[in-house]
């Protein structure tokens, strides 16, 4: 694997965690539980679909074989996606959506900051954009978090329920392979373990103030970074990617 | 507020910023729990098209309004006080800076 | 005491004297009831038609096309919000004004009775829907109330790129592949004679549009709006190759109108009544939405009052 090769992968990464649960926060809109909410959550898919379009670009250029944002979203298959799983979790309750956002919003955040100072100078410029949208998420996600937590008996167990379901997939966040290592080892990304510092602290923070229990770090679910998925995935692309497998090579 | 009501977020008139140095102007209303949640609903709805800088939230139960039955007592007084504007005063022909 | 008369003499005139009136103003009970019901409904309009686009969001044919049908659904919501606040100077509640929806008592535009069967018609929705609906609404940003009037103005500066990007989609698929260009006709020829109704009845079986115009609520007719939506529509379809599906269309040289076929009435007031192809799916679905969102709104409320008491102790 060259250092180009392990560049690709990882921006992959980077943009298949947005575009996938940009996709799911879009699932919601028309349905939210109250219309102020649905254009938040709205606004949250707009900001992660950018970032997402962002990468991509970048990735087609690092690539070099031609193919565009497109092809990369539409085009690869189940195994080639490698998201982590929380972004693919179905949307379940509002607890559950709040929960999956506030996970990922705690490792997004201080990922994008710590972006801002990658040696790969696009990549820094898409993380400084990125960190301001990504530190009003996580602000939006444990407000919500608090209020369900600190709010009544059904909101505080639903909370509960649905971070003891996500809490099983967050180690996937913080999985550091031979393409990570490689990365770190470029100065391009960071070394997880910081970030994971600060997922915890922020954690930490929000369940506190949320009366919430933090699950404990039982067995982690991985593989989402080579590819292996849960079955949600498969579908969630049959769905995103109808018209451009129905219709091989149309412009929209 | 009426019985059926109190389990509904209450209604706050939203005031927006758009550029320093401006005043805040009345933009329209929303629902929210509290003033932070106020606020953050603000955002998402009044300042999608970079409309904002600063956000005001007020509960709209707290905004006390004049009457339009007093509007003819309130202002048309000021109609005939027309040297409070500076186009009353004729200034001799020639002189600069005034 | 002044009598009902007086009051609706200088009601009147001050509509005449182009003023707006505004909440605290003394009006009409039937005037605050038409607006309520013009307002809630077109509300309820609103945030009903973000279903049939929803619908696509999931499905949408590239990264471009997804950001740009989020950020128009989510549009609609913003206007559904400011319409609700609209109707809520006049004395009414934003959760009186949906239950009345959800339980089917309130009416929405009946367009969105109809489903978007192909990624065309969210084209034709945009060109076509929306375009229907920007004639009425730059009307009625002159409306004589002002909430509903200052809501309109920044509804159409928002409106302004959802028919674009509806005529957009159309004129891609309209020159592209001989499947896409079909899949716009399709649409085009499914979307025509709905959104020719949504100007509503033509003016002679119109019962509230002589006490609207009287009132400067509404300032256009319905079969004069109609008949301008045509006049221009017909223009953009030929642009892009596109049929107008109606054989008795024909420009008329002495009208400077296009003379066009009839609508079927029939059709209209069934969909009206609810037996529209997607009628149940949408109360269905809003009503799904509020009963799912119940505990959320409730925790929000409870967890400020708990925050609100702390401070205070």
């Amino acid at each position: 694997m060259t250092e180009q090769e392990a560049l690709f992968t990882y921006l992959l990464r980077l943009g298949d965690d947005l575009l996938i649960l940009s996709h799911r926060l879009g699932e919601w809109c028309g349905h939210g539980p109250v219309l102020e909410e649905d254009i938040a959550l709205a606004n949250r898919a707009l900001d992660h679909i950018g970032e997402a379009r962002n990468i991509y670009d970048h990735a087609v250029k690092v690539e070099g074989k031609g193919r565009t944002e497109d092809d990369l979203a539409y085009l690869r298959n189940e195994r080639q996606f490698v998201n982590t799983l929380l972004a693919e979790r179905p949307n379940g309750d509002y607890a559950h959506t709040i929960v999956r956002s506030f996970l990922f919003d705690a490792y997004h955040l201080p990922l994008a900051e710590a972006l801002t100072k990658s040696s790969d100078e696009q990549i820094a410029a898409i993380a400084a954009k990125a960190v301001k949208e990504a530190q009003y998420h996580l602000k939006h996600s444990s407000d919500w978090l608090i209020r369900f937590g600190d709010g009544t008996e059904e909101s505080h167990r639903r909370a509960q329920q649905a971070l003891d379901e996500h809490w099983t997939y967050t180690g996937d966040l913080f999985v550091q392979d031979e393409v990570h290592q490689a990365m770190v080892k470029a100065s391009i990304a960071p070394d997880l373990n910081t970030i994971k510092a600060s997922f915890d602290a922020t954690v930490d923070r929000v369940m506190a103030e949320a009366t919430l229990k933090r699950p404990a770090d039982g067995y982690m679910m991985s593989g989402g970074r080579q590819g292996k998925h849960s079955e949600h995935l498969g579908f969630l692309l049959a769905e995103m990617q109808y018209l451009q497998r129905a219709y091989p090579g149309a412009q929209w | 507020m009426s019985d059926d009501n109190k389990n509904n977020w209450p209604l706050w008139e939203i005031f927006i910023q758009s550029k320093r140095g401006l005043e805040h102007k009345h933009v329209g209303s929303l629902h929210a729990a509290d003033a932070q949640m106020a606020i953050e609903n603000a955002r998402d709805v009044y300042t999608r098209r970079q409309e904002g800088n600063s956000i005001w939230v007020v509960p709209a139960g707290a905004i006390s309004s004049s009457q339009p039955d007093d509007s003819a007592m309130l202002f048309d007084p000021a109609d005939d006080k027309t040297y409070r504007h500076p186009t009353f005063y004729q200034m001799p022909e020639g002189a600069k800076y005034i | 005491m002044t009598d009902v008369t007086n009051l609706e003499e200088r009601f009147q005139a001050k509509i005449d004297a182009e003023q707006k009136i505004e909440p605290k103003d003394w009006m009409p009970e039937k005037y605050r009831k038409t607006l309520i019901r013009q307002i809630s409904q077109h509300a309820h309009s609103e945030i009903v038609g973000m279903l049939p686009e929803g619908n696509w969001i999931t499905r949408a044919p590239s990264l471009r096309r997804k950001a740009i049908l989020l950020a128009k659904v989510q549009d609609e919501a913003g206007h559904g919000l400011y319409l609700y606040s609209a109707c809520e100077t006049l004395g009414t509640t934003r959760e009186q004004t949906i239950a009345d929806l959800n339980s089917g008592k309130a009416k929405y535009s009946s367009i969105f009775n109809y489903p978007t069967l192909t990624w065309a018609d969210i084209g034709a929705v945009g060109w076509l829907v929306d375009g229907a609906a920007i004639m009425n609404q730059v009307m009625l940003c002159r409306t004589s109330y002002g909430p509903y009037a200052r809501a309109m103005v920044r509804i159409c500066k928002e409106e302004s790129f959802h028919q674009r990007q509806g005529y957009e989609v159309m004129s891609v698929l309209a020159k592209g592949t001989p499947e896409q260009k079909e899949m716009a006709q399709d649409a085009l020829n499914r979307w025509w004679w709905p959104s020719l109704m949504m100007f509503g009845p033509s003016d002679a079986n119109s019962p509230n549009s002589a006490d609207s115009m009287k009132w400067k609520i509404k300032r256009q007719s319905n079969d004069e709006l109609r008949q301008i939506f045509i006049d221009r529509t017909v223009q953009q379809a030929e642009i892009i190759g596109l049929t107008i599906p109606d054989p008795d269309l024909k420009w008329n040289e002495a009208t400077k109108h296009y003379d066009w076929g009839t609508i079927d009435w029939t059709e209209f007031n069934n969909v009206v009544a609810g037996n529209g192809p997607c009628n149940k799916e949408r109360l269905a679905a809003r009503n799904k939405a509020h009963d799912d969102g119940a505990w959320v709104r409730e925790a929000a409320l409870a967890h400020a009052a708990k925050k609100a008491k702390r401070k205070a102790a």
